[in-house]
């Protein structure tokens, strides 16, 4: 038997605009810009929803009324839902559509899409519980599985999650963890009691998001009926195939003229000409499938770049040093009571603001470069750093900060 | 293959990054095995032999002296003006009229040589790489390292330069573009066509700056940060805006200490405009500088900032960088095409320029960010790469004037 379980991630940051040093302690609102430039936050939104959200939900929604078992799952940032519900408020009823048929689950991630769990764990169970109201508040659905940020995981992280109260979580099945072991089961992480792991597919699922329309790729053209035959020889040598992938695969990286949407449209019936595939929701594999093995991962690990590892968000010394000086900022922030400011804060902590300062690959012009909507890393740095040095103002400034210095001093 | 080239006086008697340019070449040309007769613009007195103690192997290029007064940027005041302290009459009376008269020494001496391509650099020896052209019915390849309107800011171009520039180079059989941003000048202003033009950027070898003194190092001391401006002092360069982002930045952060290292027609101007903004004990203007005195300021300042209006390539943000300190450069240059880690900005837009200084003075990770990965990004600037396309494009244009391999010398 050969399941097929499609994740999606969903996500869209809060971009900061060109803040230079000039606006510190005149302007705060640091993710309104309203140039041509890409790091205009609506324009994008609305961008990747024509070319993307609203034809692939489309697609999507057809699927599921054409064929009752077909399922899929989402994992949606919170940033991404607060800019549906403020630049594109027909898209977020799209999703709620296909949330709505029951089949299509949706899992648990941090709110703010950040880096959390490796700064501040107590910060990373906040920003869970905001993503499980928000889950809740729109959809109506209270998730059972937990991905991380970029699928960031190690042992510490599983044993957290596990706390929570999840009963599953995904991450890469990264060749340097697996080693000759195949993703295509269930595994239980070090440390944990009852957790179930899912590893990503790279293989399988790269095919699709980044191999689709590479010409220099000697399976080019991929087509629905090859995709399934390939998830066909995994019969027998395991139970389930995880395809992890952004959504924007579907008409924004690959776009609607290299055939993607008929791809999708077409491979459910691909799938199902052989009489032992199916598709699940993360949570219905861990119902099904029992782990064949524990799975040590010690050194965290993500789906990002040839490394499979933090070395996209914090290779650096400058994003070490924002990531830093962000986290350092914690308890002041919080004892302000300020909503908009702890806000903003938490906006400022989402991994894409990390991932535009990468130089790791600037040179190649390649994916990093393709992704940033930065002119270099050097400007999406100086832009971040002078956005928090004003909410560092706005902090000393605030009310109940003169407050707390005046109790320090009297203790 | 032997090129004959009209070229200028190497470092360290050079001003400018004309002879660094030609030297650069002319070493790496050699080392891939191409003779080269390199003709020598030289005052009366002066000796060319030094020049042969720079080659590995001398056999390989040979000078020629043409007796000039003829040097690099010199505009026609400036020539009379130097022209009127030579005692000898063998010298034209305006530039022009020595531009004419070394011309007509390279003629005789090219009839006389044997090589199978000429190669001429900027304007001033176009001339004579039109005249040898004539006289010995070989190619012509003219490299533009500025034009006209670069020098002049596009302010006052001179019509007798233009009309050389632009003459010679529909003459030529090949034109050498020190950038894309150049080519795109030479297309637009002088009507020629792109496919005559290749790009060849400028190299920079790390093994020319080994040793650099740690001098100034009590400015480093005392903790303020230090900007550098280092260029001729006129208009091309751009010196105005890095006096008005220098205020702007100091409104922010007074410990900051802005050099200018060099000199030029705009020197005293800047210096009142420094008054009169009311920083001059922040803005230091330190003259020209070479060598290791020009290197150690490099190495003590922590940003490079170059604002030229138009600046056809651009050496010294790559000298900055092999010295160990970051750089901030205008777009409008030709070295911004071959440097991806550096903060770049337009040299009209100072409050982004005062940013990105403020940026790099407040945050040592971005320091230390920029400088790591430019000096990386360096290395592969270099004249071994640029001797490569030049012998690549000897050869086009050997073969596309007919003259077939057999016939080179060598």
């Amino acid at each position: 038997m050969a399941s097929i379980c499609f994740y999606f991630q969903v996500h869209q940051p809060f971009r900061v605009k060109d803040y230079r040093v000039f606006d510190i302690g005149r302007d705060s609102e640091y993710f309104n810009d309203d140039s041509d430039r890409s790091i205009n936050n609506k324009k994008i939104l609305n961008k990747v929803a024509n070319k993307c959200y609203l034809p692939a939900n489309a697609v999507l929604l057809e699927l599921l009324n054409k064929y009752p078992e077909f399922k899929i799952s989402f994992s949606f940032s919170g940033v991404f839902l607060e800019q549906l519900e403020m630049f594109s408020p027909e898209t977020l009823e799209s999703f709620q559509k296909l949330v709505a048929t029951g089949r299509a689950e949706v899992l648990e991630e941090t709110y703010y899409h950040s880096l959390s769990f490796l700064y501040s764990p107590e910060e990373f169970r906040r920003q869970v519980k905001m993503h499980r109201d928000k889950v809740q508040e729109l959809f109506g659905v209270t998730p059972t599985v937990f991905r991380n940020t970029e699928l960031i995981y190690n042992n510490a992280l599983a044993v957290e999650v596990e706390k929570l109260g999840y009963k599953g979580i995904i991450a890469e099945g990264a060749d340097h963890v697996l080693g000759w072991q195949s993703p295509n089961f269930l595994y239980k992480p070090k440390g944990t009691e009852h957790l179930k792991l899912l590893l990503k597919n790279y293989r399988l699922s790269d095919d699709i998001a980044f191999r689709f329309s590479s010409r220099d790729w000697a399976d080019f053209p991929l087509t629905a009926p090859k995709f399934a035959q390939w998830a066909n020889q995994v019969n027998g040598n395991g139970q389930i195939i995880n395809l992890f992938m952004d959504y924007e695969t579907f008409g924004e990286h690959q776009w609607e003229d290299t055939g993607i949407f008929n791809f999708l449209r077409h491979l459910p019936e691909e799938i199902y000409k052989h009489p032992d595939n199916d598709f699940i929701t993360p949570s219905e594999a861990i119902e099904r499938y029992e782990p064949v093995a524990e799975l040590d991962v010690h050194n965290f690990m993500s789906w990002a770049d040839v490394e499979r590892d933090l070395s996209a968000w914090l290779s650096n010394p400058m994003q070490h040093d924002a990531i830093k000086t962000v986290y350092a900022l914690e308890e002041e922030v919080l004892s302000t009571c300020d909503n908009k400011l702890i806000d903003d804060w938490r906006k400022l902590q989402t991994s894409d603001h990390f991932y535009y300062m990468c130089t790791k690959w600037f040179n190649d012009g390649d994916v990093h470069k393709y992704f940033n909507p930065y002119n270099t890393p050097y400007e999406a740095f100086i832009a971040y750093m002078n956005a928090l040095q004003d909410l560092r103002l706005r902090v000393i400034g605030h009310p109940s900060y003169a407050k707390k210095i005046k109790v320090k001093e009297l203790s | 293959m032997r090129v004959l080239m009209f070229g200028w006086e190497f470092p360290p008697h050079n001003s400018g990054g004309l002879g660094t340019a030609c030297f650069g070449l002319t070493r790496a040309l050699s080392n891939r095995n191409i003779d080269v007769l390199f003709v020598l613009p030289k005052k009366v007195g002066v000796a060319a032999s030094f020049m042969n103690i720079l080659f590995a192997d001398e056999r390989k290029v040979k000078f020629l002296e043409i007796e000039t007064t003829l040097k690099p940027y010199v505009t026609s005041e400036g020539y009379v003006r130097e022209r009127d302290k030579v005692v000898s009459d063998i010298y034209g009376n305006t530039l022009m009229q020595e531009v004419r008269r070394y011309a007509l020494r390279a003629h005789e001496l090219a009839k006389k040589e044997s090589f199978d391509i000429i190669h001429a650099h900027d304007w001033l020896s176009f001339l004579a790489g039109v005249e040898a052209k004539k006289v010995s019915g070989k190619p012509l390849i003219l490299h533009m390292h500025a034009t006209e309107f670069d020098r002049t800011g596009g302010q006052g171009v001179n019509q007798d330069v233009y009309e050389i520039e632009r003459a010679s180079m529909h003459y030529a059989d090949g034109i050498i573009a020190v950038s894309n941003f150049t080519k795109q000048k030479i297309v637009e202003h002088y009507g020629i066509p792109a496919e005559k033009i290749i790009v060849v950027h400028n190299g920079i070898e790390e093994c020319d700056y080994v040793n650099i003194p740690d001098k100034l190092s009590e400015l480093k001391h005392s903790g303020q940060k230090i900007v550098l401006f280092a260029g001729r002092i006129t208009i091309q360069k751009g010196p105005e805006y890095f006096i008005r982002a220098a205020k702007r930045v100091l409104e922010m952060n007074p410990n900051v200490l802005f050099l200018v290292a060099g000199s030029g027609d705009m020197e005293r101007q800047m210096i009142l405009e420094a008054a009169s903004l009311g920083i001059s004990d922040r803005v230091v203007f330190v003259g020209f500088l070479r060598g290791d005195d020009l290197n150690a300021v490099y190495r003590a300042a922590d940003l490079f900032v170059m604002p030229s209006v138009s600046e056809p390539f651009g050496i010294t943000p790559l000298e900055s960088i092999i010295a160990g300190t970051p750089v901030l450069i205008s777009k409008q240059s030709g070295v911004s095409e071959v440097l991806v880690h550096a903060l770049k900005t337009d040299f009209w837009d100072t409050e982004d320029m005062a940013n990105k200084i403020l940026g790099v003075v407040s945050h040592r990770s971005l320091w230390e960010t920029l400088r790591g990965n430019s000096r990386e990004e360096v290395k592969q600037v270099n004249w071994d790469v640029a001797s490569k396309k030049c012998i690549d494009y000897y050869e086009k244009i050997l073969c596309a004037c007919g003259i077939p391999s057999e016939t080179r010398h060598i």
